[in-house]
């Protein structure tokens, strides 16, 4: 399963919204600080890699798409 | 749950009963009645390991897994909620720290912290704004090559003697945080007097009065303040608060069952009349629930599930709920007794109130719980 798949599936079973992969799901209020943490601690547990002070920022976390973006530029 | 514990679960949970019997249990009225924490105590916990418990052994800390320091917390936290209340923020402050904390914040720091020689307070709360986190008026600005930071914070748990503070401000629309050492020009403290509970934690009002901070003080980037370094803190901070909860009411179940069985009314022992017999039940089954969820806080932690923080969240905001709850049938079983200051049951009630509006009311607890119960269902399918 591609890094995009595992993030849209992840992200898709947590919020019952009919997201594109754009959705900002903070901005439509759909989520909130909680899901933030989870969303870190999903990403490093599920791509093995520790998110580092300056990878701290809500636009790497707040679509499918960020998302997708910021674990590749990670992973390389 | 019992049977989670293992041999140095067992033997931490010993240690820290007969620190909190020996160094804690005598004084916690004092504390209470003088609004003070000797600094006696503060070391005492510092010096045995108990304020850097949960911190890495690699900085210094005691290492502990979350499951001991739950228990640790605990056995603290049922003696004294003040003394609990310092832990609490240090500990959530240091986590932070630790995570988010760049290579030399983290060199220079750690070290004192996780040996608790050094002492963090965290600092979001602001007058009239209620918790909420998303409307912080503490404004920095860029000076040179650092900052200035101008606003108010309030309710600071240890806010009188702490040497360090986590901060946090906005700079235009972007939250961020700062740390600030006790001493900085244009910073001053105020003592916080006669709050309702944990009266023995120094609370204090914070002043900064464009107070220059080096861009090194700043923890993380600009704009990750709220989401990550105060969310990871409170995240700590819940799970403290839970346990906590949770030895308070241990206490109010221990104290009720042995006065409801020694005090007598109508020639008959407390503990015959049914309606004594409804309220211990109802302490006995706060106990029970209370400490099965922090249990299950624990696991998830233990694990590093990425629900952790969702499910200490259910902890705290139950183990708060039901400590309250858990004060006032202690208070109504110990009757006249239950209101005087000979006893520290009065303290329970009155400290166990002032968990469900720490790390998160249980009102905003529960607008963040509604949103994980949702997302909970949903992905359970």
């Amino acid at each position: 399963m591609s890094a995009l798949e595992r993030i849209k599936n992840y992200v898709t079973s947590n919020i019952s919204y009919d997201l594109t992969n754009e959705s900002d799901f903070f901005e439509l209020g759909l989520v909130d600080s909680l899901f933030a943490l989870q969303l870190v601690a999903f990403v490093e547990q599920e791509f093995g890699f520790s998110i580092e002070p300056e990878d701290l920022d809500i636009a790497h976390f707040c679509s499918i798409a960020a998302l997708h973006k910021f674990v590749e530029s990670k992973l390389g | 749950m019992q049977s989670d514990l293992t041999e140095s679960h067992l033997a931490v949970r010993s240690r820290i009963r007969d620190f909190a019997k020996s160094q804690l249990e005598s004084v916690a009225n004092e504390i209470d009645a003088t609004q003070v924490t000797p600094a006696s105590v503060i070391n005492a916990m510092a010096e045995n390991g108990w304020l850097g418990a949960a911190l890495p052994t690699d900085w210094g800390g005691g290492g502990l897994d979350p499951l001991a320091y739950g228990l640790v917390t605990e056995e603290v936290g049922r003696v004294s909620s003040a003394v609990r209340s310092l832990m609490t923020v240090h500990n959530m402050s240091t986590q932070a720290l630790l995570r988010f904390g760049s290579d030399e914040q983290r060199a220079r720091w750690l070290p004192a912290l996780c040996k608790g020689q050094k002492r963090i307070a965290f600092a979001l709360t602001e007058p009239n704004t209620r918790g909420a986190s998303g409307e912080i008026k503490t404004l920095v600005e860029e000076d040179g090559d650092g900052y200035r930071l101008t606003g108010q914070k309030t309710w600071i748990t240890y806010g009188q003697i702490a040497d360090l503070f986590l901060v946090f401000a906005r700079q235009g629309k972007m939250p961020v945080a700062f740390l600030v050492e006790r001493g900085t020009p244009g910073f001053t403290t105020e003592a916080i007097v006669d709050p309702l509970g944990t009266r023995g934690s120094m609370l204090a009002k914070l002043n900064f009065d464009r107070v220059r901070v080096e861009a090194s003080h700043r923890v993380g980037k600009v704009g990750a303040g709220l989401n990550f370094v105060a969310s990871t803190a409170l995240d700590h901070g819940r799970y403290s608060v839970a346990w906590g909860a949770t030895g308070i009411v241990r206490a109010c179940l221990e104290a009720s069952t042995q006065y409801a069985t020694h005090s007598t009314q109508d020639a008959s022992a407390l503990i015959g009349h049914q309606l004594i017999q409804r309220r211990l039940t109802n302490i006995l089954m706060h106990e029970t629930t209370a400490r099965a969820l922090c249990y299950r806080a624990a696991q998830f932690r233990c694990r590093q599930d990425a629900r952790a923080a969702a499910e200490t969240s259910l902890a705290k905001y139950h183990a708060a709920d039901v400590a309250f709850d858990a004060a006032t049938h202690a208070v109504a079983i110990h009757g006249g007794m239950g209101c005087s200051a000979d006893l520290p049951i009065a303290r329970y009630l009155r400290d166990a109130t002032v968990l469900t509006i720490i790390e998160g009311t249980q009102e905003m607890l529960q607008t963040a719980l509604s949103s994980y119960a949702a997302r909970k269902l949903h992905a359970e399918g």
